[in-house]
Order: structure tokens, then sequence, then C-alpha cells
């Protein structure tokens, strides 16, 4: 067997790898270029998947050689491939990102420590995605959610409060994690695999109070994971208060693994074949329209940019939600769209807080007063990934509100698709009140007289001025990732069609 | 052929371009991107071809919200319409090379480029946004001419290009509401059942007020003179042609187009008679021959068609050239009042010859481009067998003669010398400056060519229709018609029984419009305000109340957005679940 044999677990098994070496290198610059090394050579690897993956369709992969049900399977879909290629992408921007970013906030007293956690992570993402086995799916994402607790408390240099956040994300993480592991417990129990294959094809049929306890226990717990309104709770504050650098990679790729964990539950997992699956599709309508009208209308009134950022990702979720709500093909791609899209804008976003914060060290708005003349080139990014953000043509956030939209046109709901698109675009007018906001303040408001330009690392503008291009490129060739994202949905619901009568 | 620009773009598109570039632009600039944009976007529009009589060639098609998008429809007679405006365009660019305004120049450009714009759309919806444009640009550069009058003659004007608009848009939607698709065809005033097509009507009297109709016609007479000397060229040639160009494609052979425009003809030879202010004598006399374009378009036969279309053609040139003359007074002397001028053929004797050349080519001496084209029209109206309509347009042609072909050259040029040094004191006024003159020269120029050879101008018509304009027939009528309409303006100056211009306010219409009809439209602005501002009073209110309540339950302080104690959250948690537990297990 080749090395390229391998490349489906790769990408989980080098940063694996990678982080305890990061651990015993000495404190200072060397843990940051050895893990940014890394990111790059697992963002390789993620491309030359997805690209495989595009070419010859889902890889199997099975791991130690030992088949399934009995060894693990590592499963890569084009979905997956895409969410591994974005994860990996945005480690590989946010690490150079985070030199200046972390010197600043954390200090290099811990940065073999700090980049360790980092890698493990990053390894949890990856691996939640990469795998077909459920019990693994659980592992990793327990790997990545106690990386993250530990990643959140980082802040506390800066604000003690991250303590706090990150405590009650421990809690409820916990929480979240015990609720999923008993939903696959009880499906252990009934069906005696763990395979994700396997578990569809006998649960197929099987409808009883056992199955559907497990159902709504893993539901909740994922919900919990991926920030599904009411369960948000940990969100805002871990976001707020965590470490910028990753504030930027958390909003980017964690709630998105967790809704691409969700989509593989729902559909490769149950598939459509119980009634209860239906129940499921009514709570994300809900819970994603109510989750985009409540975290925005917070995230308008707030003071802290960095937290105001943060009840949007709630809000955006709520899109990804009502997406998936639709249960039709069209609706899961515009789902993956915003989870691409989504990663894109926050991590410019986040990253120009970042960015503001490394100049003055603050986040609040009124510091944010006069910033288009201090800080063009940030306060620039920060406006076109808010415009995106907001859905203006030309960007990224355009895109997945139109595919969105038309997918509620043509999906057949209890609630009449008109006011479904109607409450999208009013959720999307608070995200100008909010956006505007900010930009209010740094562009049009009178700046104090005789401020200094601020200067900021090209480390940090770079990789920010990158993923802004992103935000418009893809507003701008839109078709491309609609495209790969649709073909995405067709093989995630190929099987729950195939598999079960609908 | 080979494409300059992609063929989605339409000519039109090109001049609102340069247009926009031209308002940042400083005088040079401005002048260059004129040249520029109005030679491109010739080009753009040559490089499509003709398309063969009786067929169109169609470009930027596209579908959305369920209709059918024709951006650019190219046939004979959008084709034809474009070309003139072109030309139109480019004399505007000369003739106010040194003289238009920023926004003269800016608006008058985007304006055209919106009459090219809405004579080459091929479907309706494509069509009411460049009428609009072209109302809201033109609007300008009436207010341009500057002064208290110029602005409420502009508010008036835009009052009534607007409501031409809505009618317009109301027109479509009626006409969707139909089951009809938005295509720009043609249109009939009767359903099949017999019963009045309301969506036909709606769009024909919008039509209706940019031609100018009878009772229609008081904006032009209103806001034409007003404008400034390079402003009413422009104005001149856009919009009551875009109104033809519509008419003709939408209502060719309705026939009360007929009587409408045999009335359109006859009335406005009475107020250009007694009108004392020559510029607006030339938009009373604007007003006479578009009714000659819409009785051709009533007519309806190919003939008339051709004749309307080629009247339109040529009567943009020379109505151009005699705006342009009396502008170049209007620059001179300050004034285009027929009292207050005369004898400058002295000193202005090219502005003179070329103010000549329009008259003649509006009186439709032969040699010159008028007599091709108007006899088509009687030509047509005779081979229709329409005596009354035969007889109304021999009267206005001879009125046409009166007052545009005699009464502008004779009052302004020669007349009582009223510039003498020795009565004014000061030297005699100078001649035209030289852009101007260049202007006029393009303009006379082809007034001279198309009347000595008239087969280029022809061979551009929209119809086949075997045609000769020199005739011996033709040639000797319109003769006779002219001698004797001279002579009769001879013996009227002779024994001093000509209407005397005498400085006076002569009232039209239009005091319907602007006495009782402002004060019911302010009436109903006051109304409509009130109205708003009750509601507008009572959603704030509610507004007020919802954001302060927002910001009770979701501010930093409101119990949605505090951060709770771990205890509640968790709690939240075990709730969802309980949730989510009952609700599968229930559902069946």
């Amino acid at each position: 067997m080749s090395l390229l044999d391998h490349l489906p677990v790769l990408p989980v098994v080098v940063p694996l790898v990678a982080a305890p070496v990061c651990v015993l290198l000495p404190k200072g610059r060397a843990p940051w270029l050895f893990s940014t090394l890394i990111t790059w050579i697992c963002f390789a690897l993620s491309a030359a998947l997805l690209g495989v993956v595009l070419q010859e369709g889902t890889l199997t992969y099975y791991l130690g050689g030992w088949a399934a049900p009995l060894g693990i399977v590592y499963r890569i879909d084009l979905a997956g491939a895409i969410v591994m290629a974005l994860v990996s992408g945005m480690a590989a921007l946010v690490f150079p990102y985070a030199r200046s970013s972390v010197e600043y906030e954390i200090g290099n007293a811990q940065s073999s420590a700090f980049y360790g956690a980092f890698l493990i992570c990053m390894t949890g993402l990856l691996g939640v995605v990469a795998t077909g086995d459920a019990f693994n799916v659980f592992v990793f994402l327990e790997i990545s959610s106690l990386s993250t607790y530990a990643l959140v408390a980082m802040g506390a240099k800066q604000d003690r409060r991250a303590l706090t956040a990150a405590f009650t994300y421990l809690v409820l993480g916990t929480i979240g994690a015990t609720f999923f592991v008993i939903g696959l417990g009880l499906l252990y129990q009934m069906t005696g695999t763990l395979n994700m294959l396997d578990l569809h094809e006998r649960l197929a049929g099987q409808d009883n109070k056992v199955v559907r306890a497990a159902f709504a226990f893993i539901v909740t717990g994922l919900g919990l994971k991926l920030a599904m309104f009411p369960l948000h709770r940990w969100l805002p504050d871990a976001y707020t208060f965590a470490p910028s650098a990753v504030t930027a990679f958390l909003a980017s790729t964690a709630t998105k693994v967790a809704v691409y964990a969700m989509l593989r539950f729902m559909f490769t997992v149950f598939g459509f074949s119980t009634p209860f699956t239906e129940v499921a599709f009514a709570f994300f309508l809900i819970l994603g329209l109510a989750g985009m009208f409540f975290a925005s209308f917070v995230a308008v009134f707030r003071d802290d940019v960095k937290q105001m950022l943060a009840f949007s990702s709630v809000a955006q979720i709520g899109y990804m939600l009502l997406g998936i709500s639709f249960a039709t093909e069209a609706g899961v791609a515009a789902a993956l769209t915003h989870v691409f899209n989504h990663a894109l804008m926050k991590a410019a976003l986040f990253m120009a807080v970042g960015a503001v914060f490394y100049a003055v060290g603050s986040h609040r708005l009124a510091d944010y007063r006069g910033m288009g003349r201090r800080m063009p080139f940030t306060a620039a990014c920060f406006l076109i990934a808010g415009l995106s953000l907001v859905g203006v043509p030309l960007t990224a956030g355009f895109v997945s509100k139109f595919v969105l939209i038309r997918a509620a046109f043509d999906a057949t709901l209890v609630v009449p698709s008109l006011l479904i698109v109607l409450l999208i675009v009013a959720s999307s007018l608070l995200a100008v009140a909010y956006i505007g906001r900010v930009a209010y303040e740094m562009f049009l408001a009178d700046p104090e007289p005789d401020v200094p330009p601020l200067r900021v690392p090209m480390t940090m503008l770079v990789p920010m001025g990158l993923v802004t291009a992103a935000n418009v490129y893809v507003g701008l060739d839109g078709e491309a990732v609609v495209s790969v994202a649709t073909r995405a949905a067709e093989s995630l619901l190929a099987l729950s069609f195939g598999g079960g009568a609908f | 052929m080979t494409q300059l620009l992609p063929a989605a773009f339409s000519p039109g598109l090109v001049l609102i371009v340069a247009g926009i570039l031209a308002a940042l632009a400083p005088r040079m600039g401005r002048n260059l991107l004129g040249v520029a944009g109005v030679a491109i976007g010739f080009i753009h529009l040559l490089s499509y071809g003709n398309a063969p009589v009786g067929e169109a060639l169609h470009f930027a098609q596209s579908s959305a919200m369920g209709f059918e998008f024709t951006g650019i429809r190219i046939d004979r007679l959008s084709v034809i319409f474009a070309i003139i405006f072109h030309i139109a365009a480019m004399l505007n660019v000369i003739y106010g090379w040194q003289h238009a305004t920023r926004i003269e120049a800016s608006m008058g450009l985007i304006y055209a480029g919106a009459a090219i714009g809405g004579a080459l759309a091929g479907d309706l919806l494509t069509l009411f946004v460049y009428w609009e444009l072209a109302a809201l640009s033109s609007v300008f550069i009436v207010w341009a001419g500057g002064g208290h009058a110029a602005f409420k003659a502009g508010m008036r004007y835009l009052v009534i290009q607007v409501s031409s608009g809505l009618l317009l848009l109301a027109g479509i939607a009626v006409h969707i509401g139909q089951g009809n698709g938005i295509a720009f065809e043609a249109f009939s005033l009767t359903q099949a059942d017999g019963s009045a097509n309301a969506a036909a009507w709606l769009i024909l009297v919008s039509f209706g007020i940019k031609a100018a109709f009878p009772f229609l016609h008081t904006w032009l007479q209103d806001s034409y003179p007003k404008a400034s000397a390079v402003g009413a060229v422009m104005l001149s040639a856009f919009t009551t042609k875009l109104a033809v160009y519509t008419l003709a494609r939408g209502f060719a052979g309705t026939d009360i187009l007929i009587p409408i425009g045999a009335a359109m003809t006859a009335f406005p030879v009475f107020f250009a008679l007694i009108e004392n202010d020559l510029r607006r004598v030339l938009a009373y006399s604007l007003n006479n021959q578009l009714g000659f374009m819409v009785c051709a378009i009533g007519i309806g036969t190919p003939l008339a068609l051709n004749g309307a279309a080629a009247h339109a053609f040529v009567h943009i040139i020379y109505k151009a050239l005699l705006f342009m003359s009396m502008g170049a007074v209007m620059v001179r002397v300050g004034t285009t009042k027929a009292t207050e001028l005369g004898g400058l053929h002295k000193s202005m004797p090219w502005t003179t010859v070329f103010c000549i050349v329009g008259a003649m080519s509006i009186s439709a001496f032969p040699l010159f481009s008028g007599f091709v084209a108007k006899s088509m029209i009687t030509l047509a109206a005779a081979e229709a067998h329409l005596l009354f309509a035969y007889l109304v347009l021999l009267f206005a042609s001879a009125g046409v003669l009166e007052h545009s072909g005699i009464k502008i050259p004779y009052f302004a040029f020669f007349a009582h010398d009223n510039f003498a040094p020795s009565v004014t004191g000061r030297a005699r006024p100078k001649e035209a400056p030289a852009p101007m003159m260049i202007a006029m020269g393009i303009a006379a120029f082809l007034c001279v060519g198309i009347g000595i050879q008239p087969q280029y101008l022809f061979a551009l018509l929209p119809f086949e229709a075997e045609y000769h304009a020199y005739t011996l027939d033709h040639v000797v009528t319109q003769m006779q018609l002219l001698l004797f309409a001279i002579l009769a303006f001879a013996l009227l100056v002779k024994f001093r029984l000509y209407p005397a211009e005498i400085r006076s306010t002569n009232l039209d219409v239009d005091w319907f419009w602007r006495v009782p009809g402002r004060i019911g439209l302010m009436a109903a602005v006051r109304g409509t305000a009130a109205g708003w501002r009750r509601i507008w009073g009572g959603l704030r209110r509610l507004a007020g109340g919802t954001v302060r309540s927002l910001y009770a339950t979701h501010g930093p302080e409101g119990g949605l957005a505090r951060t709770w104690p771990v205890g509640y959250t968790a709690l939240t948690t075990a709730v969802v679940l309980a949730v989510a537990l009952l609700a599968v297990f229930f559902a069946r």
C-alpha cells in the first residue's frame, strides 16, 4: 500500500501525532512555526482528498485493515471532503494569523501548550468528519471539545470571565456529549453495530421506543454542540472571551462540523424511513427561525463587537438548520453552502476584531470609532465581510441566501414558503442593523482628532485579506460552490432515499 | 459583423455610461466623453446590422420572475429612430461644446441614451425603465435653464412626465394581467368581444402625453422655452420622438389617431401666429409637426408609416437646427422675444443662413429635407381617401410656413433693425460661437443633403412602399401652396393686418392644468402628507415601544441575553431533551 492509499486517514493522523511533539518543543516561536507547517500539510492533504473524492466518489478506508463491523471505517463522501478542506483550510489561515495575536493576548510562555491544544482541536474536528463509525464521532467530538475548553480558558490573561465561560462550556459540552453517547448506547443495544452504514441498514423498518429515545438523545446532544437555539448558551461567552485566533477558528469550523455530524446522523443513519425524523425537521424549522431572530435582536443591542458577532453566529446557525429542515436536496445544499460561506465571513470578521484588539486592546464598540481612517485595511475587510453576512450581492452571503430562498420556494412545507422567505429577509435586515452600527462607528462617526494610524503585522493582515477576498470570490463565482454543495447533498441524501421507503 | 461591445449591451447604455462619467469630468473631458460615447454607441448600433424589412433580431434576452425580457430589438423601425437619436446626440454635444453646463452635458447624454435604449427596447418593462429615465434626466435640463420660472416649469414637467410613466406602468400591469407577455407589439384598443381594452387605452394615453396630444401638450410649450439655449436643443429631439416611435410600434393604423393628429397640426398654428417668444413659437411648431407624424401613424398604411418615420428623422434635424439658431441668438442677445429682435442678419449672417435653411426645410420647400418626408404623409392621406385629413394637413402646411418658415427668420434677423449702434449705442452682437456654427452647419448640410439625395433616407425606412419625392405633381402642389402662403404673409404685413408682435402672455389650455389642476394636486398632496404623517407617527410610536420592549428582553440586561448560571443553562438542556423525547414518542 502506498502512502496515497492512506490519504483518507492522513489529515487526521498527521496533526494527532504532531500535537504531542508540539508540546515537547521549547517555548517561543518554535511551536507556532511547527504547528503552522502541520496545518499547511493538513490542508494540502485535505485538498488532495477533496480532489480525489470529486473524481472518484466516496472513499472508504479500513483502519488497520479491519473490515466493518469489527474495525473502524473511515468513509469520506463529498460533503465530508468539503468540510475537511474547510476546517484544514481555515486552520492554515488562522495559524499564521495566530502568531502575533497570541503573542499579544497570551504571551509566549504557554505557546507550546497552546499550539498543542490547537492542533488537537483540529484533529478532533477533522476526525468527526472523516470517520464512518458512530462511536468514533463521539470520541473525536470530545477530543475537539476538551481541547477547546482549554483554549477558551487561555483567554483569561485578557479577561477573567474567560474562566467562567470555559467552565460553562465544559459543563454544557459534557452534557451534550453525554446525551449523544447515551443515544449511541441505545442504538448499539438495538442493532449491535456502531458502523454508520450498518446502523442504517439494521435500523430500516425498526420503530420502537428505544430507537425513538436514541434519536431524541442524539438530536439534542448534537443540537447542543452546534449551538441550536435555545441550547446555544455556551457559545456567546465562549467566543467572546476566547483568544481572537481561537474564536476565528472555532466560529468558522466547530459548529460547522457539528452541523455536518447532524446531517450524517439525520440522513445517513436514520434516513427518512421513520415518522419521527419529521419531528426533528419541525424542530429545526421552529428553532432555526427562533434563533435567527432572537440572537439577531440580542446582537443589535450589544456594545461589544466580538459578543455581537458571537450572537450573530447563533443566528447564522438558524439559517443552516432552516435549510436542513426543508429535507430536500436543495435545502441541504443550501445548508452546506451556508456552512462554507459562513465560515468565510465569520473568519474574516473575527480576524478583523482580533486585529483591532491587537491595536487598541479592546473590542468595545466605542473603540471602533474612526477605525476607517486609523486601520483602513482592517475596517475595509470588516465591512466587506459584514456585507457578506448581510447577504449583499457580489458577496458569499448573497449566494447562501439566494440558494436558501430558492430552496424554500421549492420545498413543500407546513408553513407557506413565502412566509419563510419573508422571515429570512427580515432577519437579514437585523444583520444590517448590527453590522451597520459598527460600520457607522468606523466610517461615519466623527473620529477624535489627531489619532495616529494603527499598525498591525502583516501575518495578521494577509490571512484576513485572503479570507475577505474569498468572500468576494465566492460572491462572484457562486456557481462553483453551489454545484459542489448540490452534489454533496445528493450523495448525502441518496442513501436515505435509497435505503428506506419514503 | 464583428461586435465592438457585447451584443447584450444596449447602445443606449454606452451613452448613459458616458453621461455618468461626464458628470465627474471637466469641460473638455465632458466634450470628449460625449463625442466618444456617441461615436462608440453609433458604431455599436451599426455593428448589429439592420434587419430585413418585416423581421427583427433580438438581443439581451433573459427571463426573470416569469417574464421574457428582450433588451434589444433590431428591426427597421427601431433602427431608424436609434440612428437619428445618435445624430441628434452628436449635434447636441458639438452645439454645447462651450455653453453646456455640467448638468446639461451629463444629463443630455443620459437622456439621449435613454431615448436610444427606449427605441431599441423589445419588451414593455425595459421600455418603461428607459421611459422614466428619459423623464428624470430631461427634467434636470429644464431646471438648468435657471431661475424660478424654469424651476417651476420643471416641476410641472416632472409631474406630467412621471404621470405618463405611471400610466404606462398601470397599462403594462393590466396588459400582463390579461395573460399577455411583456413583449412590445401592436395593441388593439378593443378586445375580441368588442369591449374597450383598458390596457391599450392606458398605454395610449401614456404615449399621448409624451407625444403632446391636444390638451395633453401644454408641458411642451411650458418647459422647452424655459430651458437654456443648449438645453432646448436637447429637449426638442428625444421625448416626443420616442413617443412617436412607440405609437408607430404599438398603435399603427389606429383610426382615432387621425383626428388627433389632424387637430395637433392645426391648432398650434394659431397660437404660434400670435406668440411673441420665438422659442415658444418653435415649441408650438414642434407640436404641429408631431401632428403630421401622429396622423400618419393613424393612417397606418406602409407608405404613411414610412412617412412618419422619415418625417421624424428629418424633423429632428431641422427642428434642432431652428432651436440652435434661436439658441445662438439667445446666447448673443439674451432674448428670443420677437419684439426685441430684428436686423440681426447684419452681424450674424451665417446664423441667418442656417436659420433660413431650417425654415425652408420645415416649410417643405423642394430640395429641402422636409419636402421629401411631408409629401409622403399628405400623399398617404390622399391615397387613403381621407379628404378631411388631407385638407387639414394642407392647411397646416401653409400654417407651418407662416409661423416657422417666415415668422422666425423674419422677425429675428430682418424686420426693423433693433441693434443698430445708432439705436443701442453699443456694437452689434457678434456672430455665433464657432462650435455652435459647426453644429448648425452640420445640421443644415443634412437638411439640404437629404432634400437632394433622399434615397439614402428612403433606404432606411421600415416598410416597402413605392414612392418618388420629386414628381412633377408633388413639386407643383407644394410650390403653389408655398407661394400663396408667402403671398398671404406679404399682403398681411403690407396692409398691417398681420397680428402685431406684442408683449403678451397667451393662455393655452394649460391654464386648466395650472390653476384648478394645481389646486387639486396640492390638496391631494397635503391630504396624503397629513395621512402619512399620522400613519408614520403611529408607526414610530409603535416601533419605539417595540424597540424598548426588545431591549428589555434582549438587551445586555435582558433575561434572554444575560449570562445565566451554569445550573439554569443545564436545566434548559434537560427541558429541551424532555420536549424532544415527548415529541418523538408521540410522533405517528
